[in-house]
């Protein structure tokens, strides 16, 4: 009788826990994993190379397509690159709406990750919970950009308008009574810092209860304790950032150890686990999320006392007022000069990073001074972190690789680019 | 948590110090590059993870750099760069290494690879986007393009529209890839200020 060796398993890449193309080629001893090697790919766009080709504000919306979940955060690091290079100014304004929508997007990222990681592990209805308060938070991307997922919302030297006074509301329909209605439109009568107050007051109870549903859940914890475990070495060797990093017991955020923007005027803490396992990673990102709105509370406040402008009036990257542009000859060869050739960067290279909800989001910028980007390069920190899936699943059985692919945290738009 | 990193100048003494004449400093916008040589690339890199008062633990980026259409005017030097971007968690610093990959025909540089471990996916990319080979990387595979792909698609004379284009042949019952019909267009083309 033939003996069994280690046989090879295709997972992926038309599989519901694959979040999106992941293929990987698993190799078993019986249940258990010996080896896992991701095949990456299916997604490659070739944004980089685009890049290259297009004019440097062109480049913008294309950052909202890498890691779609968290596309603000994407854009702020092209636009951090871009005002160091041409060395403009921001005014503080912009600086804070910058940072209260990076923590709506950290809030959006993580609840779409605790709804999906449980839907693979077994918790069905925790995606229909994070879903609730994702439309709530995509409704403040609406209110400033006019999108709910590509917002293209910061510019190099602020944000692309100011934020708007009233909220959008619900309207009556077939399925939208005036009961149900007024309930929908209750915290929307205000501005939009009205609503993401509101929003600030009622989301850490909405926290509570998720962590009821999950936290001392026997499965979930049967499911994630240590599962995936990777100790502070290893994960700093690995490339590993962000919730990552921290859930294994570095303590490394870039929010505090290298402030961007106006972080270091705000008062947050930062979560780190002890096990770096699965459910550690899961409690550092519940716990990101209340300290986000705390951000959140912390912007509001300040931004309902401070009014002013919220783009720079730097000619070389800003358009001019449209008032300028319609009335003065100079305003006028400006914005058309903007909107054709675009602006002319100076020559040299830079690299910036920020916090991204999933880790160091980098964006390394190389130019000769052209009106395109000589070289466009990308970090995402999903890329690092699939790196190690392999050394992650070895040695685990085969329904953890759902659990580890699910901590990961991954988006194929940012890793395949 | 740690105080905000020391000045680069600082830092650039302490980089002399190490290496004296192997390696070249350069400051630009409060971050600092390190040039360094083919031949001492590696053992710079081990250096800098391994010296207690360099300590850089992570790499955090490697990318390859194609320089053949660099600038107005024809560029001299060698073609291709690996640059990383190196990370020292206990120092709050950070580096940018860079190091011009000696032979434009066939790109060649040692693998990082056994000093991080992060290296192994960041090198296959290069590979696979520039075609420059890392030796002693294991493990040296396409990584982004398609199986059987042709070529390295971030190479300046790779055309953006591609070469290939994939449809399904319902006589042969399988896709199959077919010289472009795209033609490339460019709307505003790449211009220098006068």
């Amino acid at each position: 009788m033939p003996e069994f060796r280690n046989y090879f398993l295709n997972f992926g890449p038309q599989h519901p826990a694959a979040h999106g193309v992941l293929r990987m080629v698993l190799e078993l001893d019986g249940e258990v994993v010996v080896g896992a090697d991701p095949h990456i790919g299916m997604l490659h766009r070739g944004t980089e190379k685009l890049a290259e080709h297009k004019k440097w504000m062109q480049n913008l919306p294309y950052m909202d397509r890498l890691d779609y979940v968290s596309a603000m955060c994407n854009e702020h690091a092209y636009c951090l690159a871009l005002e160091k290079l041409l060395g403009i100014d921001v005014p503080i304004r912009a600086r804070y709406i910058r940072v209260l929508f990076d923590e709506i997007t950290r809030i959006l990222n993580h609840l779409l990750w605790v709804g999906s990681h449980g839907l693979d592990v077994g918790a069905m209805s925790m995606i229909l919970y994070a879903f609730r308060e994702r439309e709530d938070l995509l409704d403040c991307y609406e209110a400033v950009s006019g999108t709910r997922v590509h917002a293209a919302y910061y510019r190099p030297g602020g944000v692309l308008r100011d934020l708007p006074d009233t909220m959008p509301k619900y309207t009556e329909s077939k399925w939208k009574n005036a009961e149900k209605l007024k309930r929908l439109n209750e915290a929307r009568d205000g501005s939009l810092l009205d609503f993401i107050d509101d929003f600030a007051q009622r989301f850490p109870k909405r926290l509570d209860e998720y962590e009821t549903l999950l936290t001392d859940n026997r499965i979930w914890k049967q499911r994630l304790v240590n599962v995936g475990v990777v100790t502070s070495e290893r994960a700093i060797a690995l490339g590993f950032s962000g919730p990552m990093l921290r859930a294994s017991g570095v303590e490394w955020d870039l929010r505090k150890t290298q402030p961007y923007e106006v972080y270091d005027r705000l008062d947050f803490g930062i979560p780190v686990g002890t096990a770096g396992d699965c459910y550690d990673r899961y409690l550092v990102r519940m716990e990101e999320m209340r300290q986000s709105t705390r951000i959140l509370r912390q912007c509001v406040d300040w931004l309902r006392a401070n009014p002013g402008p919220v783009v720079t009036d730097d000619c070389r990257a800003a358009a001019p007022p449209r008032a300028e542009m319609k009335s003065t000859l100079e305003g006028m060869i400006r914005h058309f000069k903007l909107f054709s050739e675009g602006f002319f960067v100076p020559e040299g290279e830079v690299y910036s990073a920020i916090e991204h909800p999933k880790g160091e989001f980098g964006v390394y910028v190389v130019s000769d001074g052209a009106n395109k980007p000589y070289r466009l390069k990308i970090r995402s920190p999903g890329f690092a972190h699939l790196a190690a899936i392999g050394e992650m699943t070895q040695g685990h059985m085969i329904a953890d690789v759902v659990t580890i692919v699910g901590t990961l945290d991954i988006v194929f738009g940012e890793i395949d680019r | 948590m740690k105080s905000t990193s020391p000045a680069p100048e600082m830092f650039a003494q302490t980089l002399q110090r190490h290496f004296g004449k192997r390696v070249s400093t350069h400051v630009s916008l409060g971050q600092t590059r390190i040039d360094v040589d083919a031949n001492d690339y590696l053992d710079v890199m081990q250096r800098l993870r391994d010296e207690p008062d360099l300590c850089f633990e992570q790499l955090i980026d490697l990318c390859g750099i194609d320089h053949s259409a660099y600038g107005k005017t024809l560029w001299t030097g060698r073609r291709f760069a690996v640059v990383s971007q190196l990370l020292s968690i206990s120092k709050n610093r950070r580096a940018r290494i860079r190091c011009f990959v000696p032979d434009d025909i066939f790109p060649s540089i040692p693998s990082i690879r056994p000093v991080w471990n992060s290296a192994d996916w960041f090198e296959r990319e290069a590979f696979d986007l520039f075609g420059i080979v890392f030796t002693g990387h294991g493990n040296l595979r396409r990584l982004l393009t398609d199986y059987g792909f042709d070529g390295h698609p971030l190479r300046k004379d790779f055309p953006v529209s591609g070469k290939v284009e994939a449809r399904y042949d319902a006589g042969r019952g399988r896709v199959v890839n077919e010289p472009t019909t795209a033609k490339a267009r460019e709307i505003m083309p790449r211009r220098f200020p006068e």
